[in-house]
C-alpha cells in the first residue's frame, strides 16, 4: 500500500525518532511510505486551546496538502493527532462557515488512522516481527482510548513482540495531565495527575513505558527524569520498528 | 450555530454573591486544595471506589448503550417542547390539588418559599437535599429571615453542621473523611454521646437520633426533586437513606423546589431514568428509596402541597446550543466521579454549586460570562478534555465538545480587546507558522537554541514563562539535532512526494499479508 505519513508537528521537530520508526516499520513490511513535505500541523493545539479561528488556516493547509499527495491511506503515529483529524477538523471548518472545506476534511478524515488501527485493521497485521527485550508497560492516552477507541489493539501489537514482558498499568485509563495548553493553564492540577502517573508505571516495575502519542509520552517522561525513577519511555512505533537485527547493531 | 450573542445573556440573574459563581479563578483556587493533603487523599479513596462500583453495575446491562440513546433522545424532547410541557406540568399538578409557583431568578424563588413556611408560622423547616435550593442560597437566606432549615441528608447535615460548602453533587461530604464527621459531630450535634466513634454505625446512629426528632416536630419540609412528570404532575426524589422520604411524608406542608428542566414528558420515561440515575450515580442497581408524590391525597401525607418553578437562567441557557446541551444533566455526578481534575482538586475549586466537567459547562451558562477576568470564564479550561466525563454520561452530554466551543467563544469575545493577550499573540504567531511549511522549518532552525541551555542528559529544567509552569514539575526534552524532514530529505533522496504510482503497483505492494 501506499501510505502517507503525517509526522506531526511536534513529531517532526522534537520527536524525529518516532516518524522515522513508522516509516522504518512500514518500509518493513513492505509498503511505500510517501511523506507530503509541505505538512506541518492538524490544527488540535489552536482547537483545544479554544483559537478555532486560528485553526482555520492550519486544517485548510493540512487538507490541501494531504489532497494533492497520492497514497491509499494516511497515518500518524499520534493518536490525539489522528483524533483531531477525525473529530475536530470538520467542526472547525463549519464553525467558520467554510462548508467546503468541512466535507474535505471529512473525506481526508476517513482515510486518516493512528499506527495501530492502520496495523490491525487495515493491513491485517498483528505480529509484525519485532524483538523487544524489556519490561514495558503501555498507557492508552485520552484521544486514542476516547476519541478514536483503539482499544487493545496496540497490545495485541505488543504481545506479539519477542522479547517483551508486558506489565499491566494501574489506573491506565487516567488521563497523564497533559492536555496541551491544560498543562500550562492548570500546571498545578497537572503536575498532580502526572505524578499519580508516574507513581503507577514506577509500581509496576517496568523499565520503559510506551504509549502511541509522542507529546503524553513527553509529559510522562519529564515526570520520570526529574524524579529520577530510572524508568524510560518509548513509542509504540518504537517498540514496534524494534528487530533483532537492530538490537544486535 | 454559534450564538454571537453569548455575552448578551442578561445580567439579571448574576448577583455578586451568587452561590453559582466563584470568587477566584480555578486554577487559583484548585492550588490551594491541591495543598492539602488530606483532601486529596479523602478524594482518591471516595472517586476510586464509586468509579468502581459504577463499572460493575454498568458492564453488566447489555443494553446500557441504547438506554443512554433513549435518555439522551427524552431529554432532546423535552427541551424542544419546554413551554407546551411546563404548561401541562402546571395544570396536571392544579387538578391534583398542588399550588405551582413560578420563580424567574433566585430572588424570587426565595421570597415565594419563606411566605410559604411564614404561612404555616414555624421558624424551623427540614429539608430534603436540594441543588436548586442550593443554586439560589435558600438556606442563607431563610437564616437571615429567621427560619433554621435543617438537612436531613446525612452527607448535607455533615457539610452544613460544619459550617462549609458542598464538594459534590451527590456526595456533599466526599472531601471528608470520618474521623473528621465525627469531630463535626462532636461539637456541633446536640445530644450525643461522649464517647462517639468514627465507626459508620456509630455516626449513622448519631445522625439518626438528631433527625428522628426533627423529622418528628417539622410541620414544613423543602425538598427538590429529581423528576416532575408534565403527564400527571408527578414528582419525585430518589435516595438512598430514606431520610428524604420522611421529609415528604411527615410533615403538614411541603414545598419542592424544581429547575424547569427537570421535566419529563411521560410516567414511562421514569423507566429509562431510575435505570440510568442510581447505576450512573452511586453504583446502585437499583437506588434504595424511590418517592414519588403527586398533589395532595386526603388523610395521607402532607395536605399542602407547593412546587415552585424555578428558571434563574435556564431559559437563557436553553436558547444557546451549549446550554441547551447542558440542561440534559440529570445530576448523577458521574461525571465528577471520573473527572481527573475533580479527582485532585474536589468541587471547592470551582467556585460553584455545580462542580466538575458538568459544572464547568453548565455555570458558565447560567450565570454568564463578564470577561475574562470572570471566575466562571476559567471553568471551560479546568480540563485536559480527555473525555472520561463523556463517556459515563447517561444523557451523552458531549462535554468535551461543549469545554471546546465555551473557550473559542471566550476567545472571540475577547477579540475586541485593543491589545492582545499573551495567548491571543501566541497563537495568532502559530498559526501564521503552522500552516507554512516554510515558516515552520524556520521555526524548527531557531529551536536549536534549546539544545545549548540542555543539560548533557538533553533536558531543559527551566523554561522562562510561560514554560516555567511546565518545568516547575517536570522536564522539557532538548530539541533533537535534525528533524524528521531533514532526514527524510537525506535518506528518501528520489523526492519528498513519491513517484506516483497507478493503484494496480499499489496491490502488488500490499504482498506481505
Ligand atoms: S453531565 Fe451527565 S454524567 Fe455529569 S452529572 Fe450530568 S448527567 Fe451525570
Amino acid at each position: 500500500m501506499r501510505i502517507a505519513l503525517i509526522a506531526t508537528c511536534l513529531g517532526d521537530a522534537l520527536f524525529p525518532d518516532v516518524a522515522k520508526a513508522t516509516t522504518q516499520l512500514l518500509e518493513r513490511l513492505g509498503h511505500e511510505v510517501v511523506f507530503p513535505a509541505e505538512q506541518v500541523c492538524c490544527g488540535q493545539m489552536h482547537v483545544n486551546t479554544g483559537y478555532l479561528k486560528e485553526a482555520v488556516p492550519v486544517v485548510e493547509h493540512h487538507v490541501e496538502v494531504f489532497e494533492r499527495a497520492r497514497f491509499d491511506v494516511a497515518v500518524a503515529p499520534s493518536g490525539s493527532c489522528v483524533g483531531s483529524v477525525r473529530h475536530q477538523q470538520a467542526m472547525v471548518a463549519r464553525r467558520a462557515g467554510r462548508t467546503d472545506l468541512a466535507e474535505r476534511a471529512t473525506a481526508l478524515a476517513g482515510r486518516t488512522y493512528e499506527l495501530s488501527e492502520l496495523l490491525v485493521d487495515v493491513l491485517g497485521v498483528t505480529d509484525v516481527g519485532a524483538f523487544y527485550p524489556h519490561r514495558v508497560t503501555y498507557h492508552p492516552t485520552c484521544h486514542s482510548l476516547r476519541m478514536l477507541r483503539v482499544g487493545d489493539k496496540p497490545l495485541q501489537l505488543l504481545r506479539a513482540v519477542e522479547g517483551i514482558d508486558l506489565v499491566e498499568l494501574p489506573g491506565a485509563d487516567q488521563c497523564c495531565g497533559f492536555g496541551g495548553t491544560f498543562s500550562i493553564k492548570n500546571a498545578a492540577t497537572s503536575s498532580a495527575m502526572l505524578a499519580d502517573k508516574v507513581d503507577n508505571i514506577c509500581s509496576t516495575g517496568a523499565d520503559r513505558c510506551t504509549a502511541g502519542d509522542a507529546s503524553c509520552l513527553m509529559n510522562i517522561n519529564g515526570g520520570l527524569t526529574r524524579g529520577e525513577k530510572g524508568v524510560q519511555t518509548v513509542h509504540l512505533a518504537q517498540i514496534l520498528n524494534s528487530t533483532r537485527e537492530r538490537v544486535a547493531a | 450555530m454559534t450564538s454571537g450573542t453569548f455575552l448578551g445573556i442578561p445580567r439579571r440573574h448574576r448577583h455578586e454573591e451568587s452561590p453559582l459563581r466563584g470568587e477566584t479563578s480555578f486554577p487559583k483556587a484548585a492550588k490551594t486544595a491541591l495543598a492539602n493533603d488530606q483532601l486529596r487523599r479523602n478524594l482518591k479513596h471516595a472517586t476510586g471506589t464509586i468509579r468502581a462500583k459504577r463499572a460493575l453495575v454498568v458492564n453488566e446491562m447489555p443494553d446500557w448503550e441504547q438506554l443512554r440513546d433513549a435518555g439522551a433522545a427524552v431529554k432532546t424532547d423535552v427541551m424542544a417542547r419546554m413551554p407546551e410541557l411546563l404548561e401541562q406540568f402546571e395544570a396536571k399538578v392544579i387538578e391534583r390539588g398542588g399550588v405551582v409557583h413560578w420563580a424567574a431568578d433566585a430572588a424570587e424563588a426565595n421570597a415565594i418559599v419563606t411566605e410559604l413556611v411564614r404561612a404555616q408560622g414555624v421558624s424551623e423547616v427540614i429539608k430534603v437535599k436540594s441543588m436548586a435550593t442550593q443554586e439560589i442560597g435558600l438556606n442563607e437566606y431563610l437564616e437571615e429571615q429567621g427560619i433554621a432549615a435543617v438537612e436531613t441528608d446525612l452527607a448535607e447535615l455533615i457539610v452544613q453542621l460544619g459550617h462549609d460548602k458542598p464538594s459534590h453533587i451527590l456526595v456533599p461530604a466526599i472531601h471528608r473523611n470520618r474521623t473528621e464527621v465525627r469531630d463535626i459531630f462532636l461539637s456541633e450535634m446536640t445530644g450525643v454521646v461522649e464517647g462517639l466513634t468514627d465507626e459508620p454505625k456509630q455516626l449513622a446512629m448519631a445522625a439518626r437520633s438528631y433527625l428522628r426528632a426533627k423529622f418528628l416536630s417539622a410541620k414544613v419540609a423543602i425538598s427538590g426533586t429529581n423528576f416532575g412528570i408534565a403527564e400527571t404532575g408527578t414528582v419525585g426524589v430518589v435516595e438512598s437513606e430514606g431520610n428524604g422520604r420522611m421529609c415528604v411524608t411527615l410533615p403538614e406542608t411541603l414545598i419542592t423546589v424544581m429547575g424547569i428542566e427537570k421535566l419529563l414528558p411521560r410516567f414511562e420515561d421514569l423507566e429509562v431514568f431510575l435505570q440510568l440515575l442510581p447505576r450512573s450515580s452511586t453504583g446502585e442497581r437499583m437506588n434504595p428509596y424511590t418517592s414519588l408524590w403527586t398533589g395532595v391525597t386526603p388523610g395521607d401525607g402532607p395536605q399542602n402541597f407547593h412546587i415552585v418553578l424555578l428558571d434563574n437562567g435556564r431559559t437563557n441557557a436553553l436558547a444557546d446550543q451549549v446550554g441547551r446541551a447542558a440542561l440534559h444533566c440529570i445530576r448523577c455526578s458521574a461525571c465528577l466521579n471520573v473527572c481527573p481534575v475533580y479527582e485532585r482538586t474536589g468541587g471547592h475549586a470551582y467556585g460553584s454549586v455545580y462542580p466538575g466537567p458538568i459544572g464547568a459547562v453548565l455555570t458558565p451558562q447560567l450565570t454568564g460570562i463578564t470577561g475574562h477576568d470572570d471566575p466562571s470564564a476559567s471553568l471551560p479550561y479546568a480540563s485536559s478534555l480527555c473525555g472520561a466525563c463523556y463517556d459515563v454520561c447517561p444523557v451523552k452530554i458531549p462535554i468535551p465538545d461543549l469545554l471546546v466551543e465555551l473557550r473559542a467563544r471566550a476567545v472571540d469575545a475577547d477579540r475586541s480587546r485593543t491589545i492582545p493577550g499573551g495567548w491571543d499573540a501566541a497563537m495568532r504567531a502559530a498559526a501564521w507558522v503552522m500552516s507554512d511549511a516554510k515558516r515552520f522549518a524556520a521555526v524548527e532552525k531557531t529551536l536549536a537554541v534549546g539544545r545549548l541551555v540542555a543539560g548533557p542528559d538533553k533536558l531543559i529544567s527551566t523554561l522562562p514563562p510561560p514554560g516555567s509552569a511546565w518545568t516547575r514539575t517536570r522536564d522539557m526534552p532538548a530539541p533533537p539535532k535534525q528533524t524528521f524532514r531533514q532526514w527524510w530529505k537525506e535518506s528518501h533522496p528520489e523526492g519528498s512526494i513519491a513517484r506516483s504510482a497507478d493503484p494496480a503497483d499499489t496491490e502488488q505492494k500490499d504482498g506481505h499479508r
